[in-house]
């Protein structure tokens, strides 16, 4: 009984895993196979072909899209970080008029849902005449009020005599802040980090509406755009290019997926 | 001045500024919005109770509203059940358990037009993997996207799949804190696994839940890129979601204050839903 129980449980976990990694492996053996050969279940290509992803090259900027998204995502997390550990430290560490104001507001933002900011903030970027700019893609993001509320209960934590001796050798906040606190706080860092560079390299409906022109796009706005417009042709095509998207993400989590299951779930909950 | 002060000044000056344009304006604008005609192109123009008026009768909206319950109707107790199920079938002693969850968190991290686009293919009527699969059984292809009744329901599974991971994780947190004594001693007075389950383990997976159907239900609300990708919001309108209507309306339309209100609403709407969603589970606990 014992036995057949825990085979029972292997055996719906094995079920269950397929289900969640097979239409992945399906989507880099179909964007690998020849558009004849497309509604064949086959996981291994009769004959492998680059056509795909040649096509999906020379017909929308791929490569352009994909410096795009890495200069957005990482601007937007070099920012966040820097940032929102000034705000947490000063929040957390320094004693000053409207600390409890900015508490407040910060955790006020997070109850305001994302919607109802949508279309103010949009004709905001189009009077401030930033639509197809990257300005408009990394400005409205440089601030994190998780990103704040999660440093700030960590910095609450370290020990106060820490600061007092860093103030007595002469050391401004700032300093004390990034040699003394960064280094003791990576592993929140690391989890900001990540929440915020996946988020930004996710989005697609910001930049659906605040940019049209291609060279501009991220990758996942030129792949939408690109899979509805008609440009892919075939469903290969379209998967194809949703691999440029895919590949770099999965290799991270493949090393870092403990820390992306931290940082994702723990950013939803507190979000 | 302080020393202490004006640190504290000049390190959170920055966020401060952000606060207030990418914030608190919006949010005062929206409420303003309401009230206004604006087409981006001409200056805007007092719009008095027009737009909710027009809100309060505009079928397109009430039948993304709708949608949106259909959505939910079917994606909330799947999501429930199934990341119940993987969480306690890996709450038990196992080998590789970091494996099986990193499987299942895995669609978590991939991007929503990516598993749209994914999905379309796999749910694609002639050479979709779902209907070829189907046909090893002997199953004529089914339409899964293009017909009416199937499409909401199709991307609900869908949403489920790609969530599921994160609410794993969520009922994996709340069922270490259930001492595995506990367990022992009520099985130990001689309660079989179902009301261990039952009346042991929900009970005190309460909080989680709460949050499962809250998250899942903003998410909900939230549907955007899988209608936007795989349906267009067809067929018959029938997965037009709320927030693809208010992108309809500010991007195609240029109807700002139009689409300003769909928000407000939207927002409303959410509040009150979760609202009750807490008042109903909260009492069902009580009982």
């Amino acid at each position: 009984m014992r036995l057949f129980v825990r085979a029972a449980l292997y055996l719906g976990l094995t079920l269950a895993a397929i289900t969640f990694i097979y239409p992945f492996l399906w989507m880099l053996s179909s964007s690998l196979k020849p558009p004849f050969e497309f509604g064949t279940l086959a996981l291994i290509p009769g004959s492998i072909t680059l056509d795909n992803y040649r096509i999906m090259w020379s017909r929308a900027p791929f490569g352009r899209a994909l410096a795009n998204s890495v200069l957005v995502a990482g601007t937007i997390t070099a920012a966040v970080l820097v940032l929102s550990s000034m705000t947490a430290y000063a929040m957390a560490r320094l004693r000053f008029p409207g600390r409890r104001a900015l508490n407040a507001a910060t955790l006020a933002v997070l109850l305001v849902p994302g919607q109802l900011t949508l279309i103010p903030l949009y004709t905001l970027i189009v009077q401030l005449g930033w639509i197809d700019t990257y300005a408009a893609l990394i400005v409205p993001y440089l601030c994190n009020a998780t990103a704040i509320l999660m440093l700030r209960q960590f910095f609450l934590q370290i020990p106060q005599s820490l600061i007092d001796s860093a103030r007595m050798d002469g050391m401004g906040e700032l300093r004390i802040l990034f040699t003394i606190f960064w280094p003791l706080a990576r592993p929140p860092l690391a989890i900001v980090a990540i929440f915020t560079f996946m988020g930004s390299w996710n989005e697609v409906l910001w930049p659906l509406l605040v940019v049209r022109d291609q060279q501009t796009m991220t990758l996942p706005q030129l792949l939408t755009v690109f899979a509805l417009g008609g440009g892919a042709g075939t469903l290969g095509v379209s998967l194809a290019a949703s691999m440029v998207l895919v590949v770099p993400v999965v290799v991270a989590y493949m090393f870092l997926q403990r820390y992306f299951i931290e940082s994702m779930a723990g950013a939803g909950v507190k979000g | 001045m302080r020393a202490e002060d004006r640190s504290g000044w000049l390190l959170s000056a920055p966020y401060a500024a952000f606060l207030l344009v990418f914030a608190a304006y919006p949010v005062c604008f929206a409420l303003a919005l309401v009230f206004m005609h604006w087409d981006l192109v001409r200056a805007p123009s007092f719009a008095g109770f027009d737009n909710v008026r027009l809100l309060a009768t505009d079928t397109r909206f009430w039948r993304a509203v709708l949608n949106t319950f259909v959505f939910l109707g079917i994606h909330l107790p799947l999501q429930i059940a199934t990341a119940l199920t993987l969480a306690l079938a890996l709450n038990r002693p196992l080998v590789f358990r970091a494996f099986w969850r990193a499987a299942f968190f895995l669609p978590v991290v991939i991007s929503g037009a990516v598993v749209a686009i994914l999905w379309n293919a796999l749910y694609a009527t002639d050479v979709g993997l779902i209907n070829g699969l189907l046909a090893r059984a002997g199953v004529a292809p089914v339409p899964w996207l293009t017909d009416p009744s199937l499409a909401m329901p199709a991307i609900a599974v869908m949403v489920t799949w790609k969530n599921v991971g994160f609410y794993v994780v969520i009922y994996l947190a709340g069922l270490q804190y259930i001492p595995r004594s506990c367990q022992e001693a009520i099985a130990v007075e001689g309660a079989s696994a179902w009301q261990r389950l039952r009346h042991l383990t929900l009970p005190l997976l309460l909080p989680q839940t709460i949050l499962v159907v809250t998250l899942s239900t903003i998410n909900g609300f939230q549907l955007f890129i899988e209608p936007y990708v795989m349906t267009g919001g067809g067929p018959l309108r029938r997965t037009f979601s709320i927030v693809l209507y208010m992108y309809t309306n500010a991007f195609s339309y240029q109807k700002m204050g139009y689409a300003a209100t769909i928000g407000v609403a939207l927002a409303l709407i959410i509040g009150l839903v979760v609202a009750i969603q807490r008042r109903v589970i909260g009492k069902a606990e009580v009982q």
